[in-house]
């Protein structure tokens, strides 16, 4: 092995190896993958001299400590957490550098729940179709980290950004508010449902993962029963299975579903989603679709 | 994939719905209508006269076009175009080894009012094809069972079904890639490996791949199913 790799010390709750995951498959049934909170991810690569398609890890609540084997620069971003490199305080957000066997700690989140590691170099995990992303829900790409394991670093692509700190962008908010686009199965609920979802008072449930967010609250009311067909599910879509419990679909999400979708987020809010941690209030925001699109 | 050279050319009827500000979802008639509309994208994305589009996700009665810059313009456009019917696959038939072992082979065969030997001859002697993919890597959902040997799924869906089985429910057979929960009626048992990334192309069935189920006897094969990861 070689000597740019890490050894994970403490791999925390749950943190994977992310990049911009794989898109332009989801017809053979594979998910996007990738960084949940995209915005963080680019931002950390950015920080330490790397294209924003190098991999990272994404830590969730805990946060992840490990030894690194070689000199490098690292920056944590997303959620705000403390940052110790050998046990000494370093700065969250700014590209830090790091000497050979240094250990590098993320500690719990204060706020949100997921920050992102950026290594010099990118995670140089075996990439599957084109991406490092580690995909949940199928298995593809590397597996989430554990304690003991190693993991090879790239060579290192420039000089990190010439910053001290960046401004803290993106913090969870009190209340997770998310515009939704009402559509393609909007006409599968009564008038009543389509005013819940506008009105009614959700909670980020703690059942959430990479693949949905799930809500609490009240049900939506459904005009039609049964199945409907499998059909293709965008990032972002809001299904309602029968419980009538909005589920937003994040990157891990399955590419064809058979629960009626009722909106779907604009992808641009799906970080702030990520970021919710459970029992955060939520608020949708439902509009009509831009382009009529009904023929 | 089928050319369309020389078919007649028809107005499909469709009807695009809104799918957020960069999608659209495009309701046909029926499976045949889809198959003739994917490929009509196919060709059209290959020609370079489809607007720039992330992704191209065909499914039971509908196609989702995902990451265009004007979702409206296209679904003006749409209604006036002049589809040729679908073709049959121009690849030869992949051939999938059968062990026809599946816990529910009885119950399906009470179903189609049969025995279970019947059940293996028809399910052998059909030619699929992959109407659709999702649901995991590597999952076909495949069209060719008359109306009358279409089933439903379990009451109960089993929590484990394992790696290789092949199943039915409603109008579909598929192979299942990996170990998962699932409500599919399980007539059999496959080593056929559908889906492997460091394989070109990593899955073995995509859209239009036509497939025939060979049966075997457990006798002559005797790789047990592999476990999923």
């Amino acid at each position: 092995m070689t000597d740019r790799a890490f050894c994970v010390l403490r791999a925390g709750a749950l943190t994977t190896v992310q990049d911009l995951g794989r898109a332009g498959h989801a017809h053979l049934g594979v998910p996007r993958a990738g960084a949940l909170d995209e915005p963080a991810h680019r931002l950390a690569n950015r920080l330490v001299g790397n294209p924003e398609t190098a991999a990272t890890l994404e830590t969730t609540l805990t946060g992840c400590a490990v030894r690194v084997r070689t000199a490098t620069v690292v920056a944590v971003t997303g959620a705000p957490c403390p940052v110790t490199v050998d046990g000494r305080p370093a700065p969250w957000g700014a590209p830090v550098p790091v000497p050979a066997g240094a250990v590098i700690d993320a500690g719990p989140a204060t706020a949100g729940l997921r920050s992102y590691l950026a290594f010099a170099g990118g995670v140089a995990a075996e990439p599957v179709l084109g991406s490092r992303a580690a995909d949940l829900l199928s298995g593809l790409g590397p597996a989430p980290l554990s304690d003991g394991g190693v993991l090879p670093l790239g060579d290192p692509y420039g000089p990190p950004a010439r910053v001290d700190a960046v401004v803290r962008a993106g913090l969870p908010a009190a209340e997770l508010v998310l515009p939704c686009v009402l559509g393609p199965r909007d006409d599968w609920f009564t008038e009543a449902g389509l005013r819940t979802l506008a009105t009614g008072r959700f909670r980020v449930s703690s059942a959430s993962n990479r693949i949905g967010l799930r809500t609490e609250g009240p049900p939506l009311e459904r005009r039609k029963d049964g199945e409907l067909p499998s059909e293709g599910m965008p990032l972002g879509a809001l299904q309602v299975p029968p419980d009538g419990l909005p589920v937003l679909f994040l990157n891990d999400h399955p590419t064809t579903g058979g629960y009626p979708v009722v909106g779907v987020v604009p992808e641009r809010f799906l970080a702030a989603a990520a970021q919710a941690v459970p029992g955060t209030p939520v608020r949708f925001v439902p509009r009509p679709a831009r382009s009529s699109g009904r023929g | 994939m089928s050319t369309g050279n020389g078919a007649a050319r028809t107005r499909l009827p469709l009807r695009p719905l809104p799918v957020g500000d960069h999608g659209l979802l495009v309701e046909l008639d029926d499976a045949a209508a889809v198959e003739a509309f994917h490929a009509e994208l196919l060709r059209r994305a290959a020609a370079g006269t489809l607007p720039a589009v992330r992704e191209i996700v065909p499914a039971a009665r509908t196609v989702l076009l995902d990451g265009l810059a004007d979702p409206g313009r296209l679904a003006a456009e749409l209604p006036g175009w002049d589809v040729p019917p679908a073709t049959a696959d121009d690849r030869p038939a992949v051939e999938i080894p059968v062990r026809y072992d599946g816990p529910d082979l009885a119950d399906v065969a009470a179903l189609w009012d049969t025995t279970p030997e019947d059940v293996v001859r028809i399910h052998s002697g059909t030619e699929f094809h992959v109407a659709f993919c999702g649901f995991a890597p590597g999952f076909g959902y495949l069209t060719g069972l008359p109306e009358r040997h279409h089933v439903p799924r379990r009451a109960t869906p089993r929590t484990r079904v394992p790696v290789g089985s092949v199943a039915l429910a409603g109008p579909y057979t598929g192979v299942y890639p990996r170990s998962s929960p699932g409500g599919w009626q399980l007539i059999g048992t496959s080593d056929v490996e559908l889906w492997n990334p460091d394989r070109e192309p990593a899955a073995l069935l995509s859209p239009g791949t036509r497939v025939r189920f060979i049966p075997v006897t457990t006798e002559t094969s005797a790789a047990s199913p592999r476990e999923a990861r």
